[in-house]
């Protein structure tokens, strides 16, 4: 079976994020990059899925040079090949999944994994837009993920529970937190993946249907305030909260 | 808590290649989730957590720069330094544990071993699957192990061992020992296996350091040896200093880890600690420690490199690992000890992480070659005159 695992280079959620002065895109220097987390479950389950059946996985991930590195940790994990589409410029959603797309269908994989999100721009939205570019099915937040023949069985999470369903190979699957535990990149995985090629070619040209025109960092938040240690504060806290913080 | 990123003033990060940049962070993120979060609990209890083993060795922790042809990744030294580091900010007793089955009982197999002793021992235990200690050092000869009076005989077939060893990490749940034994004299080599008649390892109790570290006797009353475990290789004491520096070469390297643990939990303690209404970062003479702190592992972190690269070109000398193994124990106790004193009272629990490696350190300072030892290696080289022979 081929497999493909798309994957995302995104800022370390622990980095501090400043916006470029023109207010539209973010200032990359001094961010560390790091294979998007929800991404690392796909990258687990796809070679959960081809230790049990066999076949080949497809790390792909769309963007610039920076990329090969997402590709390069994938590799370490366990996947076959290494596919950098390239762009330098900024994608949106869309135009992402329309290179994942058809570099699949080139491929001939007929088993999807992502994650549910990218941790960047939290679209959640390049999953189930790759699915239907392909004419694919699509299970989105998957926890458990079972495969019979040509069977899919999975189990989502969704608010406040769960649900199984079921459908029918080919498929894209988003992966959601608790589907498996990533493996750790092991010393020799990573010296392998060093003699392992990534296949570098542009990116499907396609125009994007949605443009960023502002990005602005959320207000600072204002210091809390201590109205009293006892009972005797109740009172003004709750008229704060009902005046001033408009919540109850 | 904040996701550890490291301690890097000068951008050192620059000089690394990306797969040593990849192993790092790979062992980094196994030391954060598989044994910080674990490890006060079993040095509260002094126990080793054993379930590491199987985990390490799935990474490929054991035995890092031996040829893939025993299972082994075949790293460069610079980045089984780095592995030694990560490991360190762990815990110094987890940092031995790998050190020893790799620099102490792997590598003597891989230098000094016939080609069967490699071929079964080698794989073994790069997959975790046996453990190994190394016994030089005896109750009475640690500093001058040329002493030593642990004894191997001549019998048909093999040899008799008798005598005892002492400090040995590993010793009780180890599988296979290297054991140094004076055969007609000369120092040789023997690899003592588990149930052997007459060899016993009982663990030493009442460790106030190294505690989530096994430390054991070994003692050999009668022991036969068959032909086959004699190291063949040894000729002499030379070639247990020689396993000596390469534990040593990944001291150098895992105090390293200790210093970033704990200027790391001193560094968030100062920013968020109040008192007078502000910050005791603030203070000037808190500055002045954390300062203190940063420039000694910069300047650390800048002698390993070299060190290492050294190592990895063939120029490296016991002497320049003595300075390393020296300058780094010595300036991570005193780092230890700085960031207790900017935690307060709070640095004595194990809710911080500070105690345990300032109690460790003392060991990792002691052990592999003492801080006074290593003076007068490198006064001997630089004056030509030995202070101690």
């Amino acid at each position: 079976m081929k497999i493909a695992v798309c994957v995302s280079h995104v800022p370390d959620t622990a980095t501090k994020i400043k916006i470029n002065s023109e207010g539209k895109s973010i200032d990359p220097i001094g961010v560390t990059f790091v294979v998007n987390p929800y991404d690392e479950y796909a990258i687990e389950e796809a070679l959960k899925t081809k230790e049990k059946f066999g076949g080949e996985v497809f790390a792909i991930s769309v963007g610039g040079e920076a990329n090969k590195e997402t590709i390069r940790k994938a590799l370490a994990m366990g996947a076959d090949n290494g596919i950098l589409l390239k762009d330098n410029n900024e994608r949106d959603s869309f135009a992402v999944a329309k290179a994942l797309a058809e570099e699949i269908k080139l491929i001939g994989c007929e088993l999807v994994f992502m994650g549910k999100q990218s941790v960047d721009y939290d679209n959640s939205i390049t999953g189930q837009l790759t699915a239907e570019m392909l004419g694919y099915s699509c299970i989105t937040t998957v926890v458990d993920l079972e495969i019979d023949n040509q069977k899919v069985i999975a189990e989502r999470e969704i608010e406040g529970g769960r649900e199984v369903v079921e459908s029918e190979l080919p498929v894209v699957i988003t992966a959601q937190k608790g589907l498996n535990e990533p493996r750790y990149a092991s010393l020799k995985g990573i010296m392998a993946a060093k003699k392992k090629v990534i296949e570098e070619k542009p990116a499907f040209s396609v125009e994007n249907v949605s443009e960023i025109i502002k990005m602005y960092s959320p207000p600072a938040k204002n210091p809390g305030r201590i109205l009293g240690t006892d009972s005797s504060a109740v009172p003004e806290l709750v008229r704060l909260l009902r005046e001033e913080a408009k919540v109850i | 808590m904040q996701k550890f990123v490291g301690v890097d003033y000068f951008n050192i990060e620059s000089l690394l290649s990306e797969d040593e940049k990849m192993i790092r962070d790979s062992v980094r993120d196994f030391v954060s989730a598989e044994i910080i979060p674990i490890i006060e609990k079993y040095n509260r209890d002094g126990q080793f957590p054993h379930q590491l083993i199987e985990k390490m060795a799935d990474l490929g922790l054991f035995g890092v720069t031996l040829p893939q042809e025993y299972s082994c990744a075949e790293l460069n030294n610079v980045a089984y330094g780095l592995i030694m580091q990560e490991l360190e900010r762990g815990d110094s007793g987890v940092r031995s544990f790998v050190s020893v089955q790799s620099s102490l009982v792997m590598y003597p197999i891989y230098a000094f071993g016939s080609e069967e002793q490699k071929d079964y021992w080698l794989p073994l235990l790069a997959q975790g699957r046996r453990i190994g200690c190394f016994g030089l050092t005896e109750p009475d000869f640690g500093s001058n192990p040329s002493g030593m009076i642990t004894k191997a005989q001549k019998v048909q077939d093999g040899y008799t061992l008798n005598g005892a060893k002492m400090w040995i990490t590993n010793g009780t749940i180890a599988d296979v020992a290297v054991v140094w034994a004076k055969l007609n004299g000369v120092v040789t080599g023997f690899l003592v296996e588990k149930g052997m008649n007459g060899f016993t390892a009982p663990e030493m109790k009442g460790k106030l350091s190294l505690r989530a570290s096994v430390t054991s006797e070994l003692i050999f009353d009668n022991v036969f040896i068959p032909e086959k475990n004699l190291l063949p290789k040894t000729e002499g004491l030379k070639n247990a200093l020689m396993c000596l520096n390469q534990a040593r070469y990944g001291i150098a390297w895992g105090v390293v880890g200790s210093m970033m643990a704990c200027y790391d939990a001193a560094l968030n303690y100062a920013k968020s600690r109040i008192q007078f209404g502000k910050p005791i970062a603030s203070f000037q003479m808190t500055q002045e420690k954390l300062v203190l702190m940063l420039t000694e592992i910069t300047k650390s972190q800048l002698l390993n490199l070299q060190l290492g690269r050294m190592k990895d070109n063939g120029t490296l000398k016991h002497y320049h690992v003595s300075l390393a193994k020296r300058n780094n124990c010595d300036k991570a106790s005193e780092i230890a000890i700085l960031a207790r004193e900017i935690l307060g009272a709070n640095g004595i629990l194990d809710e911080y992480p500070v105690m345990r490696h300032l109690a460790n350190l003392e060991s990792v300072k002691t052990y592999e070659g003492t801080h006074e030892m290593h003076t007068l290696i490198i006064g001997e080289d630089i004056t030509g005159i030995s202070a101690f022979e």
